[in-house]
């Protein structure tokens, strides 16, 4: 029997800061058969240990056919986040994954598509983005939503003006608190539906604080979005990533393993429901 | 699957030289520190004869008496999770090179075969449940397979429920009807033995056993009903989970709350409760690091930590998702639900919370 619970090495091939607490690690096998048999989908993520400290579950940011790339973009909150921060190129890690459900790629073939974020929730839907993005001609409109709490919050600022730029991609920002030079709005991210075109056929992918994917769900249902296109990843504490050790429970779903993407009617019940 | 046959009380410790020779370790019940646990047998003369549990809510007390029968109580604190899913174990370690370079070592439990002996028809159909957590899904868990596969067991059928017990109507007892390699019915001078696998028939073969009497037998049926009949809990053994989860803003959850320390006991001695945290130990001069994984508990505070939000910080909250989750969302995600009727988490609560009451209460007129 195989031991899902044991990592492999990985090397830390390069180190990006995004933002004062935000760095991006790109992430490679030390084992080139490991490497190359390794296959994500967007909105799946990995288990990274730091050695002596712990593992956390990360979303990849990185595009599935990079196939010599596994991208993380963390936020230093806690112990080995922090610890993680520290690392330099050729530093080692250990790597089990991926895990979970990822986003509805085939669902969304031929369809406008709608990505919502708030925080650093960017980070599961920038593979999406990137996804999107290569594959254009198999996608309909994309719409990039994205909320930040403070202005300074945002990462990938150029990144966002780029995509702005593209033909068939609208890209609307928020921020609750504004700060001098923001070309945003200002306020929730809801705000941004009264500024784009939201056809109800589209496919809404949203990752973020839940009050703020709840207040979405909300406002895409007035306007016609239908309940089975709003898909949420959901985040919980993991330990194992593998359905065992019961932290990520949410009801009957293993947020690890039946998710981290949902579509809504799975989760609808206890979305937004204390406690759970 | 053979006939049942007898086996003569002083001949009892032929199973014990059967199952030695076998090449198991025997585990049996024993009394230690004023309870029933399950350790290593050297010799029948370990088993608690004459010995009686006593149990109600926050309460467990044995009592000797002069009866021969040695498996005449309902159960202790230990079901067979702590052999199979240890309380602590390694899960793998890891060394780091002088270049930075990190080594993992997987690491495996020793897993002796190991006979468990007096197994009760609620403590099998945890093991059920544990198996299809451990080993059903898409990542079979090696640390509790091999212990899993190494195991030996001996049902005795359930003569002697406690006040705290309700196996006959979540339907688990109290004969053990499967999954078990043998199965022992205890009468006064011996016990009716039968076969439920294939290795339990070939050591049901070497014990030479006698045949039975038809009157042996009506006996035994007829202590194992009345076991059923003397029960004095109920939980409904229809599925509770669309009543709970309608009922999630009910006052009884802040009533339990109340009286509930959130200690986790009720979790610990559950034999279905599967959670447990992962965490590490690095050694001191950091040559290398130990990945270990420990029981946890959902009435923990950092059980639903994340990123600086704790999910449940309060008592309530963690009560109603181990009640919601053990009697409504097990069914979700195991097709029955997480409650085996072994009434330990109802003896074990130092305040005695009593799980039938709970359920019924936030149930209310649902409650059948």
């Amino acid at each position: 029997m195989l031991d899902p619970y044991l990592p492999d090495e990985v090397e830390v091939l390069e180190r990006i800061q995004e933002s004062p607490t935000i760095f991006t690690l790109r992430l490679a096998f030390t084992d080139p058969e490991i490497q190359a048999r390794y296959r994500f989908q967007p909105g799946q993520f990995n288990m990274v240990y730091l050695y002596g400290v712990g593992e956390v579950p990360i979303s990849i940011v990185s595009d599935p056919e990079d196939e010599h790339l596994i991208d993380h973009t963390i936020r230093a909150v806690g112990r080995v986040t922090q610890g993680l921060a520290l690392l330099g190129k050729g530093a080692r890690l250990g790597l089990r994954g991926p895990y979970g459900r990822g986003w509805p790629l085939q669902l969304a073939e031929g369809r406008d598509i709608v990505l919502l974020t708030g925080g650093l929730g960017c980070a599961p839907v920038v593979s999406v983005i990137h996804y999107i993005l290569r594959r254009r001609e198999r996608f309909g409109r994309l719409t990039i939503l994205q909320g930040v709490k403070h202005t300074d919050d945002l990462i990938w600022r150029a990144q966002y003006e780029a995509w702005s730029r593209l033909p068939d991609v609208q890209v609307g920002l928020a921020a609750d608190v504004g700060g001098p030079g923001w070309f945003g709005q200002v306020g929730p991210v809801t705000v941004l539906f009264d500024r784009v075109h939201i056809d109800p056929g589209a496919l809404m992918m949203m990752c973020g604080p839940e009050p703020m994917m709840r207040a979405a769900v909300q406002e895409l249902r007035r306007r016609g979005v239908a309940e089975e296109d709003l898909w949420l990843s959901m985040e919980r504490s993991m330990h194992c990533a593998i359905g065992h050790c019961g932290h990520c429970q949410m009801g009957g779903n293993f947020v690890c393993r039946n998710g981290p993407v949902f579509p809504y009617p799975e989760i609808q019940a206890l979305l937004g429901e204390r406690g759970f | 699957m053979a006939e049942p046959g007898f086996l003569p009380r002083p001949r009892f410790r032929h199973l014990l030289a059967a199952l030695t020779a076998a090449g198991y370790r025997c585990l049996g019940p024993k009394v230690r520190d004023g309870a029933i646990v399950y350790e290593e047998l050297d010799s029948a003369d370990d088993l608690p004869r004459g010995v009686h549990d006593h149990q109600q809510p926050g309460a467990y007390r044995l009592q000797r008496d002069d009866s021969p029968r040695c498996f005449a109580w309902a159960n202790g604190p230990q079901a067979l999770k702590p052999l199979l899913f240890a309380p602590r174990e390694i899960l793998w370690t890891s060394a780091a090179g002088s270049d930075g370079a990190i080594a993992f070592h997987p690491q495996m439990p020793e897993a002796l075969p190991t006979a468990v002996i007096g197994v009760r028809a609620c403590d099998l159909a945890a093991l059920r449940l544990q198996d299809q957590h451990f080993l059903e899904g898409p990542f079979p868990d090696p640390h509790y397979g091999v212990r899993r596969g190494n195991l030996f067991l001996v049902a005795v059928h359930c003569t002697h429920p406690a006040a705290t017990c309700f196996c006959a109507s979540t339907g688990d007892g109290p004969r053990a009807e499967s999954g078990f390699d043998l199965a022992l019915a205890e009468l006064d001078e011996g016990f009716i033995v039968t076969a439920g696998s294939p290795k339990g028939e070939v050591l049901f073969g070497q014990l030479l056993l006698e045949a039975l009497d038809p009157a042996q037998q009506a006996t035994a049926d007829g202590e194992i009903a009345a076991a059923a009949q003397a029960q004095q809990r109920t939980l409904p053994s229809r599925n509770l989970r669309d009543s709970l989860f309608a009922n999630l803003h009910h006052p009884r959850w802040d009533d339990v709350a109340q009286r509930c320390l959130s200690c986790a006991n009720c979790s610990s001695v559950c034999p279905t409760c599967f959670c447990h945290a992962e965490m590490e130990e690095p050694a001191l001069d950091g040559s290398h690091s130990a990945h270990y994984r420990q029981w946890d508990s959902c009435f923990t505070e950092g059980h639903s930590y994340i990123h600086g939000i704790v999910i449940r910080a309060d008592t309530r909250l963690r009560y109603r998702q181990w009640l919601t989750h053990k009697l409504g969302s097990w069914h979700d995600q195991y097709g029955r639900s997480g409650c085996v009727g072994c009434g330990r988490c109802i003896a074990w609560c130092p305040v005695g919370i009593d799980i039938t009451e709970e359920a019924a209460a936030v149930c209310g007129g649902d409650h059948a």
